[in-house]
């Protein structure tokens, strides 16, 4: 699709896309040992130990893991509750790993879904998201107000029978915008958030609040723009009667006037895309 | 005799005769029906026809000792002992089935033996599985007793009290001669009345003409079990095959708390309940034959090692609408979608009715992911009388008779009384008050002519109940919802059928999205659906809840349910402070 915009990616779409199939890498190798018994607080050591050895030092957010109907964020009231608990995994149940590593100062922000064992609502959420993702890249290279296209990819869920689980994220927000973020030696978080990328959200935040933009991509007016150009990790989720199922990526937004250029996926060599061309 | 085509034998064994008689292949899967007191095999034969005709399943029924054509052990006293009736029971499956287990079936009395027949060593390897109907095992029972007397607190007297009081005719039965003369008298001759007047049990083929000696021989069941089981009741009472536990809700001798924890006497148990009374066999046979087939079924497969590939059905009241059929119109979106994946959870039969091809089929698909044995989507408008007829004339024909019909569908129109069209007016009406005629008269029509309950939900509004300004065809078509569903309530209570009327409130769905609103153009319809959606959106009531109304209106029968907080404050004050409600009305609405 955008394979001659891949071809001449910029330096730092490369890094970006390089620590993207690192976050990728580590979801699948984590998923690969996960078995009955194991909690979402080992889940997400796993991830954070995997990529600390792979040279990560910094994170837009720690590894989460949520296990089975915490998948649809049943319940979900405060944000404390999207924190890892001692859930316990058992077959059949639905998961999903979420994480956004920095290294050498990119970011990736990453939604892995998986189940343990066969799970037919689960596959049916997974092959309904693809859905999402073309109509996502479509309407922003429609350039589409993003409220609108939020409330577009609301009207599918509904249409499909889903709820719209990202809802309950902080501000209902589907994606955010993604940076480049300064190494430091000292990378502290704060409640599970890198506090560089948070500096650098909320520098995006107040110049985009003076000229009538957000970094947040959410259903209500501050969203009411068409997509500024940057990246943006995109995270639809669907959520099925105690069954949840995302991914999340990183989107290319670009001020180019060719529409194959104006937007594409940063890329499409990755977990969900490949299964849905293996047509499972 | 109801029992058509049945081949019968005699079996001997400890000095008497039994009448066993059998239907179907007998290379099936067998089924072993036990009937109670004062029964007759006979008692099973819509079930038995059923068990045949429809499921090809191998059935077998016998006259218990002293009953029917059976010939009764003398003396009489001793003659009954649990002990005997399962050295009757062995020797009827050595006859019937002498290589296989056979799935056995009990009924009031039936079902006490089945229990001894399901717990003992000897018959261990012989049953595949024991569906129990209104029967508990006696030493169950003990324990259940001696539990409750040990440790009285006031709820646990009250079921001792209660269930006591439901006992009386077990202390009449233990009278000498006074029963058996009742029986061989006037009570034998008034019995088929009493039947059908309390039991609702429809007059045919039963009782047969030898109850008033079924009876006499009968009471000795009693009177050779019940003291000795209770007073010692067996410490070792554990199903060693898997048990189905069939419930009926409103049996006058048997409460439901006797089976609280029988998960412990039976580790492989499946609940079951039924809004019935104690004669089932006779009033329910339909939804008996499908529980039992399916049971059967299950348990069939698993010893041929077969792993569950679908999803077993455990959501909200799973016991009351497991394998019922369930139609909901409407259910393409919002609350008619929310209402058919939770009947799906339930484990009951879905058919997804809606104008939009679509989503309904896409209804249908996800309720078979979670759980729903079977769905079906039908593409009807509601408002067309012949599409609704054949609509019904197809689902009696391919898929049965309606256990529970929900009218769901409805359109939302809004605007003041004289920028109201005749043809809004017509439309609304159509779709709102029509659809739910043509559902219930269609539809009711065949569930009051099979004769064995349902139930049938109609989706009003609050707005029935609740005038406004700004909705007055739709609050006048919902307000004629309301009432035709609780005089329809009055008219099927006598045939077990059940009307509830639901009013949501603001529920998050998308008729606002679709709501005509009279006396404005195209462009600020467009705008006030936006900012109507976007309110019901901020009130964020999610149909999921009143999809549980729904289930939980049924399961309890409930005449009027107001789901949201605002719609039963509503409905307090039209009871309370209809002028204040009158003022409320009065208000512009915020769009």
């Amino acid at each position: 699709m955008a394979s001659a915009v891949v071809r001449e990616l910029s330096a730092e779409l490369r890094g970006f896309r390089t620590v993207q199939t690192l976050a990728y890498e580590c979801a699948e190798a984590v998923a690969a040992q996960l078995k009955p018994g194991v909690t979402e607080r080992e889940a997400a050591r796993m991830q954070r130990d995997w990529l600390r050895e792979r040279g990560v030092k910094d994170w837009f957010h720690l590894p989460f893991a949520w296990f089975g109907d915490r998948t649809a964020f049943v319940n979900f009231r405060i944000p404390l509750q999207f924190f890892p608990t001692n859930r316990k995994l058992e077959a059949g149940m639905p998961f999903i790993l979420d994480m956004a590593p920095v290294h050498h100062g990119y970011t990736a922000d990453i939604g892995y879904s998986g189940c343990l064992g066969p799970n037919p609502v689960h596959d049916k959420l997974l092959s309904d998201l693809e859905a999402h993702r073309e109509l996502l890249l479509r309407e922003v290279r429609e350039r589409r107000s993003l409220r609108e296209i939020y409330e577009d990819v609301d009207r599918l869920m509904v249409r499909q029978g889903y709820a719209n689980r990202h809802r309950a994220y902080p501000f209902g927000v589907i994606a955010h915008k993604v940076d480049r973020v300064k190494e430091r030696r000292l990378t502290p978080t704060l409640f599970g958030f890198g506090t560089q990328s948070l500096k650098g959200l909320a520098s995006d935040a107040l110049h985009g609040h003076r000229d009538g933009w957000s970094p947040l991509w959410s259903p209500y007016r501050f969203s009411d723009h068409p997509p500024r150009p940057g990246l943006w990790a995109v995270e639809p989720h669907l959520g099925f009667r105690g069954t949840g199922a995302k991914f999340e990526e990183l989107l290319v937004v670009t001020d180019s006037k060719d529409p194959e250029e104006s937007a594409f996926w940063l890329d499409d060599d990755l977990p969900h895309v490949r299964r849905w061309a293996e047509g499972i | 005799m109801g029992l058509h085509g049945a081949r019968e034998r005699r079996v001997r064994t400890g000095g008497i005769e039994l009448c066993v008689v059998e239907l179907g292949d007998a290379a099936r899967p067998t089924v072993v029906l036990v009937h109670g007191y004062p029964d007759s095999k006979e008692v099973w034969s819509e079930v038995a026809s059923r068990l045949v005709d429809r499921y090809d399943l191998h059935v077998v029924l016998y006259d218990v000792r002293g009953h029917g054509r059976s010939t009764a052990p003398v003396p009489l006293r001793g003659g009954f002992t649990l002990e005997k009736l399962t050295d009757d029971f062995i020797a009827v499956i050595d006859a019937v089935s002498p290589d296989e287990p056979v799935h056995v079936v009990g009924h009031d009395w039936g079902s006490v033996q089945s229990w001894e027949f399901a717990t003992v060593a000897r018959t261990e390897g012989r049953v595949a599985s024991f569906t129990s109907m209104s029967g508990p095992s006696l030493d169950h029972f003990g324990h259940w007793i001696k539990q409750r007397m040990k440790r009285p607190t006031p709820r646990k007297v009250g079921q001792l009290l209660g269930q006591g009081a439901k006992s009386w005719y077990v202390y009449m039965l233990h009278t000498p001669v006074l029963p058996e003369l009742a029986w061989r008298g006037p009570l034998g001759k008034r019995w088929p009345r009493i039947l059908e007047r309390v039991e609702r049990v429809p007059a045919g083929d039963y009782p047969t003409s030898s109850l008033p000696s079924d009876a006499a021989h009968g009471a000795w069941l009693y009177r050779d079990n019940v003291r000795a089981r209770l007073r010692r009741p067996r410490e070792d009472a554990y199903a060693h095959a898997p048990v189905q536990l069939i419930t009926p809700l409103g049996d006058a001798f048997l409460s439901p708390k006797l089976y609280d924890r029988l998960e412990l006497w039976a580790p492989r148990l499946t609940r079951r309940t039924l809004p019935a009374k104690h004669w089932v066999p006779r009033t329910r046979p339909d939804q008996l034959a499908a529980w039992i087939s399916e049971f059967v079924t299950a348990n069939e497969d698993q010893e041929a090692g077969v792993p569950a590939q679908r999803k077993v059905a455990d959501g909200k009241h799973a016991d009351r609408f497991g394998g019922q059929l369930v139609l909901v119109t409407g259910a393409g979106s919002g609350i008619g979608r929310a209402t058919a994946f939770a009947f799906a959870e339930a484990g009951a039969r879905v058919v997804a009715v809606d104008r939009d091809a679509e989503s309904a089929a896409r209804t249908a698909e996800l309720a078979r992911l979670i759980g729903a044995p079977q769905a079906w989507a039908e593409t009807v408008d509601v408002t067309d009388e012949q599409a609704m007829e054949k609509l019904a004339e197809k689902v009696a024909s391919e898929y049965g008779v309606l256990d529970v019909l929900v009218n769901n569908a409805g359109i939302g129109l809004s605007g003041s009384f004289f920028d109201t069209s005749p043809e809004d007016w017509k439309r609304v009406l159509d779709v709102n008050l029509w659809g739910v005629i043509h559902g219930c008269r269609l539809f009711g029509k065949q569930m009051a002519e099979r004769g064995q309950g349902g139930h049938i939900v109609n989706t009003a509004s609050a707005a029935a109940y609740q005038p406004s300004k700004a909705l007055p065809a739709y609050s006048t078509s919902k307000a004629a919802v309301l009432m035709l569903s609780e005089c329809l309530r009055a008219e099927l209570a006598g045939q077990g059928i059940g009307v509830s009327a639901i009013c949501p409130g603001l529920v998050n769905t998308n008729i606002t999205a679709t709501a005509r609103f009279a006396g404005v153009d195209a462009e600020e319809e467009k705008r006030r659906q936006k900012k109507s959606s976007r309110l019901y959106g901020l009130r964020n009531y999610p149909p999921e809840k009143v999809a549980d109304a729904i289930l939980g209106a049924v399961v309890h029968n409930k005449a009027v349910v107001p789901v949201t907080p605002e719609a039963r404050g509503a409905h307090l004050m039209s009871r309370f402070t209809p002028r204040a409600l009158r003022a409320v009305a009065r208000m512009e609405p915020p769009l």
